[in-house]
């Protein structure tokens, strides 16, 4: 896959097209279905929500910032990270994006603009509002574009952040990922409402709820709502509704889902439905499917294999870029 | 050299540093309220009040530092730092490793501790030790007017991020400061009161125990040096060195409680790597481990006083030349 024009494909002026889309989505879900068949499981995946990742990171423009959280993969990919240095990072090489000190939980990609990556449930919406603000005052143009889900929404900072976003006029696109699963308690448990947009509106900040699993529907109302951000230059709430459909890491052998839920949005795969519609449009022919499942499967296997290959830390970097 | 407050050294530094740079910001509850001057000389982004949730001002403040800013946040009083640890801890601390260093957090927060106002628990814990031991932050409490400025403005300057204490009963005490921009840099003890019989290491209001304890040792024949360690993160580990090969006897003055604070950090210190030059136990005299009073006897019995200081001085000179040693209180009690 050529990575660059995945990059180019994100200019605020034009959709990303339905192709790029889907082989966005694929190299999400071949990355996170591969760290299992190699043995890692201590992994947060995003499976079932790539429309989400893929939809809104091809809304945003290069100058934009995104900040994220554990679940990640989908994000970095749509930016255009390599999956290689993404793999190595997660086995604690020397090449990962953060030299091996992050592993899977908090990696950020500064030249990519994925800034202050955060495992902390929260920890992105408290550091988005001062990323924000040096857009605005140092005149930068970009937004910043903030991902975390339903179970972030139910820390105390999340109210903080909106807060201090809608009463600063602070650029900020918050993304909820509505996923239905705070770690191993459904959403229903802890909240009386099914929809986190509806609490942004009381912060006075417009906010927009669309099907997370259908990423022609994401990415139009993100490029709506990224639009919205960067001419009024204040914060704007889109939550995409989707499923979490792996367990909270890939150890997870989600005993506790109830299997009609997770039949039902099974059928609501992001992939398949997209496929489905490209191929039923005409857009691209199954033969042209299958093609870009081979250069996927590929670009994954290269991944692999520089990862595998690459060196761990030297152990003097134990106790390095602690202090700057 | 002109007579300041510190309150007084406090807005010079925050002043001239947000003139000489324009990235300097300052944000926090009542900033603007209180600062008028500066949001008058600088406008209203660059002085901005808060909303009053510590958890967003220091989340915003690390957003900001690694992203082009250089915030200076007031957090009013130290135990509202606890709502703070996430952002200070686990952000600003951490992120410049976890990312391989990809990112710095050049930000300073602020915050009053301390006894002397009588404002009880909530508002008073010298819990200075807890940022000491995290990983990824320096941390600063100064005890004279002058160091007020000139570590603020260093801690501005600084790439990391600085807690900077500011203790309660020193706000308003006022002291010469250099009529230029000094800056004092970090990570660097002062030697208050050169003393060759026994050495008083501390760092706030303590120092001025200490000093006072001094006098009274003088007059004792005792000779005591002072150490300000002014920086608790980095340590001055060569200082502290220093004073334990020149003296020999350590006595370690803070108000914070004892357990896990700087006091055992430098007891160990002199233990590890000045043993052979000591002539009695390493002594702390710290506050009480329970949680800080509210009433001004019970305030100032919490807080280690000259008497004590000099008490536990002539035991150590003492040592070894009497038969036995007794117990030296562990806490100071006003007398």
């Amino acid at each position: 896959m050529d990575r660059q024009r995945v990059r180019t494909g994100t200019d605020e002026t034009q959709a990303a097209t339905p192709a790029a889309l889907l082989e966005t989505m694929m190299l999400i879900r071949a990355y996170e279905l591969k760290l299992p068949e190699i043995g890692i499981k201590m992994v947060c995946t995003s499976v079932g929500q790539e429309a989400s990742a893929a939809g809104v990171v091809h809304a945003l423009a290069a100058e934009d910032l995104i900040l994220t959280n554990h679940r990640s993969a989908g994000h970095l990919i749509a930016r255009g990270a390599d999956p290689g240095r993404m793999l190595a990072e997660v086995m604690g090489k020397s090449t990962g994006y953060c030299k091996g000190k992050s592993g899977t939980l908090h990696i950020s990609v500064k030249d990519l603009g994925i800034v202050l990556t955060s495992t902390i449930v929260g920890g992105e919406l408290s550091l988005a509002p001062g990323v924000a603000l040096s857009q605005q005052q140092l005149e930068r143009p970009g937004i910043v574009a903030c991902f975390f889900g339903d179970g972030a929404a139910t820390e105390g900072v999340f109210h903080e952040s909106l807060n201090l976003a809608a009463k600063w006029n602070l650029p900020i696109l918050y993304i909820c990922e509505n996923n239905q699963w705070q770690a191993y308690v459904h959403r229903r448990e802890t909240m009386l409402t099914d929809h986190i947009s509806t609490w942004a509106a009381k912060y006075g900040i417009e906010s927009l709820t669309v099907d997370g699993n259908d990423v022609t529907a994401v990415h139009a109302a993100a490029r709506v709502a990224a639009d919205k951000v960067r001419t009024a230059r204040k914060p704007f709430f889109l939550e995409t509704y989707t499923f979490r459909m792996h367990g909270h890491m890939e150890a997870d052998d989600l005993s506790y889902v109830d299997r009609e839920e997770l039949a039902a949005w099974a059928a609501k795969d992001p992939i398949q439905r997209q496929t489905e519609r490209i191929v039923r449009e005409g857009l691209l022919s199954a033969e042209d499917v299958a093609q870009m499942e081979t250069r996927v499967r590929s670009t994954i296997e290269s991944a692999v294999a520089f990862a595998g290959s690459s060196p761990y830390p030297e152990l003097s970097e134990l106790t390095t870029e602690i202090y700057a | 050299m002109p007579n300041v407050s510190v309150q007084e050294a406090i807005s010079q530094a925050l002043t001239e540093e947000m003139r000489r740079d324009p990235r300097v910001l300052i944000f926090g509850e009542g900033v603007a309220t209180k600062r008028y001057d500066m949001v008058k000389e600088f406008g209203a982004q660059r002085v901005r009040n808060t909303p009053l949730a510590e958890g967003i001002i220091a989340g915003t403040a690390a957003g900001a530092a690694a992203t082009g800013l250089r915030p200076v946040v007031d957090l009013l009083f130290s135990p509202f730092l606890c709502f703070a640890m996430e952002e200070i801890v686990n952000s600003a601390g951490k992120l410049r490793y976890i990312s391989g260093g990809q990112f710095s957090f050049p930000m300073v927060a602020m915050a009053l501790t301390g006894a002397g106002w009588g404002v009880g628990a909530q508002h008073n814990q010298n819990n200075e030790a807890w940022f000491v031991h995290s990983p990824g932050l320096k941390v600063v409490m100064p005890s004279t007017p002058a160091d007020f400025k000139g570590l603020l403005k260093a801690a501005i300057r600084d790439e990391n991020p600085v807690l900077f204490f500011t203790d309660i009963a020193l706000a308003f005490e006022s002291g010469e400061i250099p009529a230029g921009g000094e800056i004092v840099p970090l990570g660097k003890a002062a030697v208050r009161r050169e003393g060759t019989d026994v050495t008083l290491i501390s760092y706030a209001k303590t120092v001025h125990s200490c000093m006072k304890a001094a006098e009274r040792l003088a007059e004792r024949e005792i000779s005591a040096q002072v150490i300000d360690l002014r920086t608790l993160k980095p340590l001055d580990e060569e200082t502290i060195l220093n004073a334990a090969r020149k003296t020999g006897r350590i006595i370690v003055v803070h108000e914070a409680s004892r357990m896990c604070g700087v006091g055992a950090e430098v007891a160990s210190i002199v233990a590890e790597k000045a043993f052979a030059s000591l002539k009695a136990p390493v002594k702390r005299l710290t506050g009480p481990d329970a949680p800080a009073p509210a009433s001004f006897p019970l305030e100032q019995a919490f807080v280690p006083q000259p008497d004590a200081i000099v008490e536990a001085a002539v035991q150590l000179v003492e040592y070894g030349q009497t038969v036995a040693v007794r117990n030296l209180p562990d806490v100071a009690v006003a007398k």
